[in-house]
């Protein structure tokens, strides 16, 4: 009888195996599969494929548009996500499911709808285009597309913790005198910045990843509006497999490069709000 | 007893398999994207013919994409009998990893080429900005829409067929860069592939002019309702979209004379019938000449007009840094 477990659920051995043998058949493996076939470049080879001139710019491409749409995502969304848990209206279970529904949406949908919205003659390009606004075949495009891909990683992420947030804080907080700009900096801020970040970062990478919605909106320009996962299809075109690995080894680093970055400002910001 | 009963029950499932095996067979033709409609209606009339002819059961199926990554996928494992796609260098790289005789070409009669196509202009309803000729396509104004001849065949044959249009005239090497340039300064947007270009030009109403398969061009007057046009122009490209047996493939899986026939049925009269119905050239003389008043008489000039061959074609112009690359470098 003193051979007691003191765990609460049985089966750790299992499912830590399971957990450890999936990571590595299914994210381990591939990544060190791909970084494994450019290893076959030399040195200058690989660099002439991965850091030309038209990848760079591609590079630069995909991470400015993530980022602005992922900033974009952070302002709006988190206002749907305010109104959504603070107000009652009408319908408001269906606009809470609207939300979801880009996760659903093939992205090729997504980028064919905003590009046929966006020429001159769709429904929002016949008002924006003769001001000047070209939605259609622009980076504008992209950054577009990609604040619809990228929206409920941020709405979804600040509800709970907005939920979670109770009015008593905030009437105490005018109770001791604080004004409103006061009681949201000082007090709602704080205790919902660590979900921010996640939020902006859960939308900068998928954004950085997408490619099906892009190829749709973009017009694919070399140096403007092509972005880097269609140079490893050019690359794959023409049977140039290592090459195209080799860009893809680049994107790989990128984005691994900034979810470490964002893990390091999600701790510290848990560390001096939470 | 148990243990005997479910014994039984494997060895006939078994012997059902087999002597299911005995009398059907399944073929699996790897294509490209346009000949979907093409190619189920050839595959209705040949395993009918098999059929009667056999007594065989024949499901043939389909599989559609990019002639590019189609290639790749038959090269990485993809268990195709038949391949059927839009360019010579996309069979070829089959036959480079083994899969397919180096002599393919020859297996099969016309140099393994039972149809043929060409590149059309798709125009707006009317023509309204005049095009008729290569030289009208870059006029001030007029807007095309081509893929991107990186990622796709459309996107080459449109490359070479403008290409050509200067040098089989008399231009030269000089005259020809300078149109080509001029063109793609004229083009937009590059989409990857054929159907997505015909969506930007149809549904987007985007451009002026585009520069389209033959047969993709039918299929898009069709959709559109007449609200767009065809304009044969004068010069073109002979487009040759080899067919071959991926010989590896098939004799493993014992389906090589099926797959021989199959192939062999798109020279028949009637096959020649069914390809010319779906708007691609039939190679049988007769065929074409009753179907004339559909393809127009167009001067078609092959590869070896522009290029030494596809190799070189793809290193000199589609290439990491070839000819189309250095349209779009900026200038420092």
């Amino acid at each position: 009888m003193n051979d007691v477990n003191r765990r609460i659920l049985p089966g750790f051995g299992l499912s830590l195996g399971y957990t450890m043998l999936y990571l590595n058949f299914m994210i381990a493996v591939p990544m060190a599969a791909g970084f494994w076939k450019a290893s076959s470049l030399s040195l200058d080879d690989f660099t002439q494929a991965a850091f030309s001139d038209r990848a760079l710019a591609a590079y630069w491409l995909t991470l400015w548009t993530s980022f602005v749409s992922a900033i974009v995502n952070v302002v709006f969304g988190g206002l749907v996500a305010w109104v959504l848990v603070r107000y009652e209206f009408p319908f408001k279970k269906l606009f809470d499911s609207l939300v979801d529904f880009p996760f659903a949406l093939p992205t090729a949908v997504a980028g064919l709808v905003f590009g046929s919205l966006l020429v001159e003659g769709g429904w929002y390009g016949r008002f924006l285009v003769p001001l000047g606004i070209e939605g259609a075949y622009s980076r504008l495009g992209i950054v577009i597309v990609l604040v619809f891909i990228g929206f409920p990683f941020v709405v979804r992420t600040l509800q709970p913790v907005l939920e979670s947030l109770e009015r008593d804080v905030e009437e105490a907080a005018a109770c001791l005198g604080a004004n409103r700009f006061a009681t949201f900096m000082r007090v709602l801020l704080p205790s919902i910045t660590p979900a921010v970040i996640t939020g902006f970062a859960l939308a900068f990478a998928r954004s950085l990843g997408e490619y099906g919605s892009v190829v749709f909106i973009s017009g694919n320009m070399p140096y403007k509006t092509e972005i880097a996962p269609v140079l490893v299809v050019n690359r794959l075109e023409e049977f140039a497999y290592a090459e195209a690995a080799a860009i893809a080894c680049v994107l790989l680093s990128i984005s691994f490069v900034t979810l470490l970055a964002i893990n390091l400002l999600e701790r510290w910001s848990a560390r001096h709000h939470g | 007893m148990l243990k005997r009963l479910t014994l039984a029950l494997l060895v006939s499932l078994s012997l059902g398999v087999a002597s299911v095996h005995a009398e059907s067979l399944e073929l699996l033709n790897v294509s490209y994207d346009p000949t979907r409609e093409l190619y189920r209606a050839v595959n209705t009339a040949f395993t009918a013919n098999y059929k009667a002819a056999t007594g065989t059961d024949l499901t043939i199926r389909q599989s559609h994409g990019g002639s590019g990554t189609q290639a790749r996928s038959v090269i990485d494992g993809l268990e195709a009998d038949v391949v059927t796609l839009a360019m010579w260098p996309d069979t070829n790289a089959i036959a480079k990893s083994g899969l397919i005789p180096a002599d393919w070409t020859t297996k099969l009669p016309n140099n393994s080429l039972p149809y043929t196509s060409t590149i059309v202009f798709v125009v707006r309803k009317g023509n309204p900005k005049g095009i008729r000729d290569w030289a009208d396509v870059v006029k001030d104004g007029v807007e095309i829409v081509t893929p991107n001849p990186k990622t796709s065949g459309n996107g080459k044959l449109s490359f070479l067929a403008a290409w050509g249009s200067v040098t089989q005239r008399g231009g030269s090497d000089a005259e020809a860069l300078a149109f080509v340039k001029k063109l793609y300064e004229h083009t937009p947007v590059l989409d990857l592939g054929a159907r997505a270009a015909t969506t930007t030009f149809v549904q987007k109403k985007i451009g002026d002019v585009h520069l389209a398969w033959e047969n993709e061009a039918h299929l898009e007057v069709e959709e559109a309702n007449g609200a767009v046009e065809i304009v044969y122009p004068p010069i073109s490209f002979f487009a040759e979209p080899h067919v071959a047996v991926v010989s590896k493939n098939a004799e493993r899986r014992g389906t090589a004379a099926a797959a021989k026939a199959y192939l062999e049925f798109l020279y028949t009269p009637e096959g020649q019938e069914i390809i010319a119905k779906h708007f691609y050239r039939p190679t049988n003389p007769e065929i074409l000449a009753k179907y004339r008043s559909t393809f127009p008489e167009m001067q078609l000039f092959k590869i070896d007009a522009v290029a030494k061959s596809w190799e070189d074609s793809s290193a000199k112009y589609f290439g990491d840094g070839g000819l189309f690359d250095s349209f779009y470098k900026p200038k420092k």
